[in-house]
């Protein structure tokens, strides 16, 4: 931690922007958990001291930029296909650590198969996944995860399970595959899930670095702008509503299921 | 007779000639005429120190290898028509970030499925673009299985050398049959140092680095645009590669690609026993295109006609008619569905064009 | 005494960080504007009743405030 003086006293900086990120200034909109996801997922890089030997992928949606702010090598990829990406950089360059960054849209609707398919394959890549129920960057319409009978541009009454179907879990879908190290969904709606965001996320890239198997972690983050709803409403409603459609939790942990296995060696 | 000498099929000469280029990734996935690349490479690019995967999709393929090239490895993906149409939006990011790849087209019949029968029509889609926005592929047209090994060879050489990705552009048959190979000209090497942009491990100490092709900024677009026409003609310049066969004092030219080519060779033989002075143009850099080289044969006075033949309803020929510009005739002979030529598909129009070269141009649909 | 302060040019007005202020000291004023032409939030502690717990820091999704703790001396 840095210590600096101000008028005679030492301090120490206990919270500052981490140093995996660079000095660009977000350009979200006001509120957007984007933000909060990238600083944790910046303090989790520090922490592990891994920063020189990330390289980003970069999807499509709100996080395109998300190469100007974090501060390592990165790649801007086409709509969907950042797992596939990741997949052919890793088996390149093993001792890189990978990370895709990818909304709800570019992971569960256009890039399903490439999603479904690294995590099967086990890829030594860590996803992480923001689940705001919309498409943000192209103005609010409809998400694979939108609720049913949320409004957006193009569910104008509201989703309907009989014409579009349900919200798509991810976790749920991809926990079961044998390729999975560690699927977990998380929340930004409060300092408390932050912080157990960020100790997942922690997790996540554990799974890579101990080469256990694909990582992802969803994390559920509001859109308030395409919400309609204020910063302080949006968080609310991902605690209120979408909590309760994709329920927090971790769907997938190797470790635990490696500790059940040994347990149950030694009894048996 | 050199001792790198074998007989081999021309979508496995093709995979040696990658391994000699040093290439360690090839992603893939299933699509005939060109499974035997797929089969091939499952089983020996370990021997070489790479890695396979059959991937879930063309889309996933191109992607994989956008990632591997990224991490500066020399990377090659191949397919057939309907797999190369997936591939192309994967290829206009590629050409846009300026990563060095190769992709090879077995070319089979198309619209939609088609067959699996040898055909040229993704001429039009892998030299003018064939995905979306404003690029070219560095793309070589082999007609041997010689031409199969050496070209992809070629091609990552000409990928790494521009950073720009090449496609090797082939039909079913020259992919399908067998013919010795020798790779002598072939050495094994490594790829050339890409540390200057590659994406890595190494980052302490330097700038980090950043591939992208998205700038919002008109202005900020037009300079990267600019960057890569500028690439793009220093190669219409110094890369422009082609073959002749009796052309020195040919009075039909004929300009061909792929297996017609090959088919033309036989024609010519017929034709020359009769006293017929014919000879082949045969590009071997479709893009970028030997126009000039062309254009030399329609200013001259011997060449009276010029006569394309391939298997579509008429793409390189447009290339033709740009070099010849109307100064002489240009015929075409089409063979369509998959079916393959003959040499008589082509000494019979031959034929007819020196009896009458002031006919204007000919169409011949033969089946 | 602990304190945070806002990096006003980072800070986008969000008003996330307000309610996370377990006693209160961060305030929607409106007294300036930053850069971007948005009213950045205004660290006010009169009493020195920060404990530098970090809450405002966790929640605040521009990472624009920075946490200060004291260095303890160790006794002679």
């Amino acid at each position: 931690m840095d210590v600096i003086t101000i008028e005679g006293t030492e301090y120490k900086v206990v919270a500052e922007r981490p140093k995996s990120l660079t000095d660009t200034p977000f350009t979200y909109c006001p509120g957007c958990n984007h933000g909060t996801t990238h600083k944790i997922i910046a303090e989790v890089i520090d922490e592990l001291g891994i920063q020189h030997r990330c390289i980003g992928i970069a999807s499509v949606g709100c996080s395109v930029f998300s190469y100007e702010f974090f501060d390592f090598d990165f790649i801007s990829v086409p709509h969907g296909r950042a797992l596939a990406v990741a997949t052919g950089a890793k088996r390149m360059r093993p001792d890189s650590v990978l990370m895709t960054y990818q909304g709800d849209g570019d992971l569960a609707a256009i890039g399903t198969a490439e999603t479904i398919h690294a995590c099967n394959r086990g890829e030594r890549v860590t996803c992480i996944f923001v689940n705001n129920a919309i498409y943000g960057m192209t103005g609010g319409q409809m998400a694979p995860t939108t609720l049913l009978g949320m409004k957006t541009t193009t569910s104008p009454l509201g989703r309907d399970a009989k014409r579009i179907g349900w919200p798509m879990k991810m976790s749920e879908m991809l926990a079961p595959l044998q390729g999975a190290a560690y699927i977990a969904r998380v929340s930004m709606h409060d300092a408390k899930h932050i912080l157990k965001a960020k100790a997942a996320i922690k997790k996540a890239f554990r799974a890579q670095l101990e080469d256990k198997g694909f990582s992802m972690v969803e994390v559920l983050s509001n859109c308030n702008v395409n919400w309609h709803m204020t910063p302080q409403e949006g968080v609310k409603f991902i605690e209120e509503q979408m909590t309760k459609n994709f329920p927090l939790g971790v769907y997938k942990d190797v470790w635990q299921e490696e500790a059940a296995k040994q347990t149950a060696k030694e009894e048996g | 007779m050199s001792d790198e000498r074998v007989f081999m099929k021309g979508n496995h000469a093709a995979c040696e000639g990658a391994y000699r280029a040093g290439c360690k990734a090839y992603f893939g996935y299933p699509i005939t005429p060109q499974n035997e690349v797929t089969e091939y490479m499952s089983a020996h690019i370990w021997e070489h120190g790479g890695t396979f995967i059959q991937s879930e999709s063309e889309v996933a393929a191109i992607n994989m290898i956008m990632g591997a090239s990224a991490t500066g490895a020399r990377a090659m993906t191949s397919s057939s028509s309907p797999g190369i149409s997936l591939k192309q939006e994967g290829l206009s990011y590629i050409a846009m970030m300026e990563l060095p790849m190769v992709v090879m087209n077995v070319v089979r019949c198309g619209p939609g499925l088609g067959n699996i029968a040898p055909h040229q029509g993704d001429y039009f889609q892998t030299t003018k673009g064939g995905g979306h926005g404003d690029y070219r592929l560095i793309t070589l047209a082999p007609n041997s299985v010689q031409e199969m090994a050496q070209f992809i060879y070629d091609a990552f050489i000409l990928a790494d050398k521009w950073r720009n990705p090449a496609m090797v552009l082939t039909d079913g048959t020259i992919g399908q049959m067998m013919e010795p190979v020798d790779y002598a000209s072939m050495p094994w090497m490594d790829p050339p140092d890409k540390s200057e942009w590659q994406l890595d491990e190494f980052q302490e100490g330097r700038e980090r680095h950043v591939l992208t092709s998205i700038w919002l900024d008109p202005v900020d677009m037009a300079v990267a645009h600019e960057k890569l026409i500028d690439k793009y003609e220093r190669l219409k310049k110094e890369e422009v590669r082609y073959d002749e066969y009796l052309t020195e004092d040919a009075e039909v030219l004929v300009v061909a690609i792929g297996s017609p080519s090959r088919v033309t060779h036989s024609a010519i033989r017929i034709l020359r026993q009769e006293g017929l002075k014919v000879g082949l143009f045969r590009p071997i850099t479709v893009w970028p295109f030997p126009y000039d080289a062309i254009r030399k044969y329609a200013d001259s006075k011997r060449v009276k006609a010029i006569l394309v033949p391939e298997m579509n309803w008429g793409q390189m020929i447009e290339d033709v008619k740009l070099a010849v510009l109307d100064k002489k005739p240009v015929h075409f002979v089409a063979k369509h569905g998959g079916l393959t030529f003959t040499p008589e598909d082509l000494t019979e129009p031959i034929r007819a064009i020196l009896k009458n070269p002031e006919e204007p141009n000919t169409l011949w649909h033969v089946s | 005494m602990p304190m945070i302060e806002i990096l006003d040019d980072a800070c986008k007005g969000c008003l996330l960080c307000v309610p996370a202020c377990p006693h209160e000291l961060i305030h929607n004023t409106k007294a300036k504007l930053n850069k971007r032409g948005l009213y950045p939030v205004e660290y006010v502690d009169p009493d020195g009743k920060c404990t530098g717990c970090r809450l405002c820091a966790i929640v605040c999704p521009d990472a624009a405030i920075r946490v200060y703790k004291e260095v303890k001396k160790k006794s002679a």
